[in-house]
């Protein structure tokens, strides 16, 4: 015979089982989904790297003045020495155009007066002043453009999933038309057509690259808003009366939006690739603008002879991908922590 | 299935509307003076001309009129003749290649052809083969390789990667030269004894049984061919990953294997080929986009497909061309997606019944 101990309702071993755990103030601020993405991302040693890089990318942004002083009123404009075609080697003297020395730069490298660290392109335009003030270059375009296309895509999908019927379908056929078009051919041609109106500078690659990358945010909002529209709070707040609009601005939008911001800011790499693709092709800035994309584009004269000047193409290129890199790194730890499937692990 | 095709039929009108209407758009910062090249082979001369082109070609009339005048072009009231009318392939002229669109399209679209279709079986083969490798052996040496792979051949910008392969293939090692044929080959083809089929080298060469010719064209497409594909790689590698994972966890799978069927037989036999559907629609998109013309592979290896000639018409800012150049690569896109989705229809029956 067994005997069985009577139900006490004395819970301590469930309640050890599950600790409580302590909510703090970051997480009641975020909501417990938002928190989740946040740690989620901050736990993978592969958005750590991602992070770091994007780190050091920034602090050079920022201190950009201190690693290497500008030359005349321009920073953007990188300084010339002389005029001569013919790329010179790394290391060589600088002789005209010279910033003034910084304090880190005789400690680190031995010398009074600078040298062309990375050498200098065609033009004897200096590469190194090119990459460290085309940084602050990329994180401009890459904030502008994504932060305007974000816009877009909330405003554009709000409205089609607001208005249903008629009006979202015919938006939505607009997405597909604008999907359809090859990204970079119609930024290009964009571009190409802004230029002689607007004159060269960063702003018809960013218009370009703009008007046709809005398009997936505004198709992800959409079935965010889609699907948030049905939970039971919203039911709740249109019971009590709340007017329609109101309903989408402080209850639907705060709730589906969250995702997309974070994946739109992990963006700012691919918008940054596309920029420097466009510069490479010679549309957007002036000659001898600090852009990445316009120091690669100095190899493309050279390419019989890359041997003896492949420092015009890897030292930018590598800049280039380890920009990139960061974003991917942290946008697939992203993508990750974002896949239903992966919620309630961790 | 017919349905489904008679629906994606009706799409077409609507999407060649779409796409020209913002084409159309885009023309219309330019001047009427620079849009009379749609139409005219010189620059006018003179105030009176200018006017007279202008009167002529309707860029006067309203925005409506102008678009359809555009989309059709004009009959001459005296010869009879079509003028412009870019559904009729009358594209505008190119003042810097002095000759008309078409005509460039013509010359350079095999070439772009030419290198789509040798681009095509490495660029599916060896991604969608990474990938399934990663999904078997998940969290294996194999799968940590193929993710580091991935992530850096998207971090790559093929602008980067290919002046890179430049460097160590053709600068160095003098392997693989850029451009579409050596001297020798053009000279053989302009002395007239080579006869042009089809226009795309590699085939015209074998037609004309010319091996060495044929070796020459794919040494010229060897990097291109590389390059085009190892960007395509790193994507090919993360979603057949994914989809053949999770295509593993399905119930039948699980059958199969209770069943005790081979491994090799439940990977290749059972979960595969359900795992390739949704490969198919990435698949259809990057070979579209090859024919579209791959601007910035062709300009890196100077490889003379129509996507290098509206780069560097839009480098020299002749606006006509470069917009001759969308709607055409506009047109091609529609017409291959199209293709797609049908064959999407036929592989999926639920793409059919949505």
């Amino acid at each position: 015979m067994t005997t069985t101990t009577a139900p006490t309702g004395d819970n301590t071993l469930l309640r050890e089982a599950r600790p409580e755990r302590k909510i703090g103030r970051i997480e009641r601020v975020l909501g417990p989904e938002n928190y989740r993405i946040i740690t989620g991302l901050l736990k993978t040693p592969a958005s750590i790297m991602g992070f770091i890089l994007i780190g050091i990318y920034i602090l050079v942004a920022v201190f950009a003045p201190a690693i290497i002083p500008p030359v005349g009123s321009d920073p953007y404009k990188i300084p010339r020495d002389g005029f001569s075609g013919e790329p010179r080697g790394m290391g060589t003297e600088w002789k005209k155009n010279t910033p003034d020395v910084p304090f880190w730069y005789k400690a680190i490298t031995g010398k009074d007066e600078w040298v062309h660290i990375l050498g200098t392109a065609q033009g004897q335009y200096d590469i190194f002043y090119g990459l460290v003030w085309g940084t602050r270059t990329a994180f401009r375009t890459g904030f502008i453009v994504v932060v305007s296309t974000v816009l877009i895509g909330i405003i554009i999908g709000s409205i089609s999933a607001y208005y249903g019927g008629i009006v979202d379908n015919v938006i939505m056929r607009l997405v597909d038309v604008f999907m359809t078009l090859p990204f970079i051919l119609m930024a290009l041609i964009l571009a190409a057509v802004l230029t002689p109106v607007i004159g060269k500078s960063l702003v018809p690659s960013i218009v370009a690259l703009i008007s046709f990358g809005w398009m997936g945010y505004a198709r992800i909002i959409r079935g965010d808003i889609l699907s948030v529209k049905e939970r039971d709070f919203v039911l709740a707040a249109r019971v009590v009366g709340v007017q329609d609009y109101r309903i989408l601005f402080r209850h639907i939008l705060p709730n589906a939006i969250f995702p997309t911001l974070v994946l739109a800011s992990l963006a700012i790499g691919d918008v940054v690739l596309s920029f420097a693709a466009l510069s490479f092709l010679g549309i957007g800035t002036q000659v001898g603008y600090a852009d990445w994309g316009q120091v690669l584009s100095f190899a493309r004269n050279w390419i019989t002879s890359l041997q003896d000047y492949w420092y015009i193409v890897v030292w930018p290129g590598l800049v280039l991908v380890f920009f990139v890199m960061g974003w991917n790194l942290v946008g697939d730890a992203m993508r990750d922590v974002l896949d239903p499937r992966m919620r309630g692990k961790s | 299935m017919s349905t489904y095709i008679i629906r994606r039929l009706l799409l077409v009108p609507l999407l060649i509307f779409g796409v020209t209407v913002i084409i159309f758009g885009m023309l219309q910062f330019l001047g009427p003076v620079e849009r009379s090249a749609l139409y005219v082979r010189d620059f006018p001369k003179n105030d009176k001309q200018i006017q007279g082109i202008i009167r002529k070609y309707g860029l006067d009339r309203p925005i409506y009129e102008q678009y359809w005048r555009w989309l059709v072009g004009v009959k001459d009231p005296v010869t009879g003749n079509r003028e412009g009318g870019i559904l009729f392939g009358d594209f505008g002229y190119s003042r810097t290649a002095s000759q008309p669109v078409i005509d460039i399209i013509k010359n350079r679209f095999p070439n772009t052809l030419d290198l789509a279709l040798w681009a095509v079986f490495p660029m599916l083969s060896v991604g969608i083969w990474l990938g399934v490798q990663a999904a078997v052996h998940q969290n294996g040496w194999v799968d940590q390789l193929a993710r580091i792979f991935s992530i850096v051949g998207t971090s790559f910008p093929s602008f980067v990667f290919g002046l890179l392969v430049l460097i160590v293939f053709y600068a160095n090692l003098q392997w693989f030269p850029p451009g579409k044929m050596s001297d020798w080959v053009s000279q053989l083809i302009f002395s007239g004894d080579f006869h042009q089929y089809t226009k795309l080298l590699t085939i015209d060469a074998l037609l004309n049984g010319r091996i060495d010719v044929f070796l020459d064209a794919l040494r010229h497409m060897a990097l291109p061919i590389l390059t085009l594909s190892y960007i395509n790689w790193a994507t090919f590698v993360r979603v057949t990953r994914s989809s053949m994972l999770e295509t593993l966890r399905m119930d039948y799978v699980t059958t199969a294997r209770a069943k005790g069927l081979k491994e090799s037989d439940v990977i290749n036999k059972h979960a595969r080929p359900n795992a390739m559907i949704s490969i198919t629609t990435l698949a259809g998109f990057s070979v579209v986009g090859l024919l579209g013309g791959v601007v910035i592979t062709e300009t890196v290896f100077n490889y003379p497909g129509i996507g290098q000639a509206a780069a560097s018409a839009a480098q020299q800012l002749d606006v006509v061309t470069v917009l001759g150049f969308a709607v055409f690569n506009g047109l091609i896109l529609i017409l291959a997606n199209l293709v797609v989705d049908i064959l999407y229809g036929f592989i999926d029956p639920r793409v059919r019944l949505a």
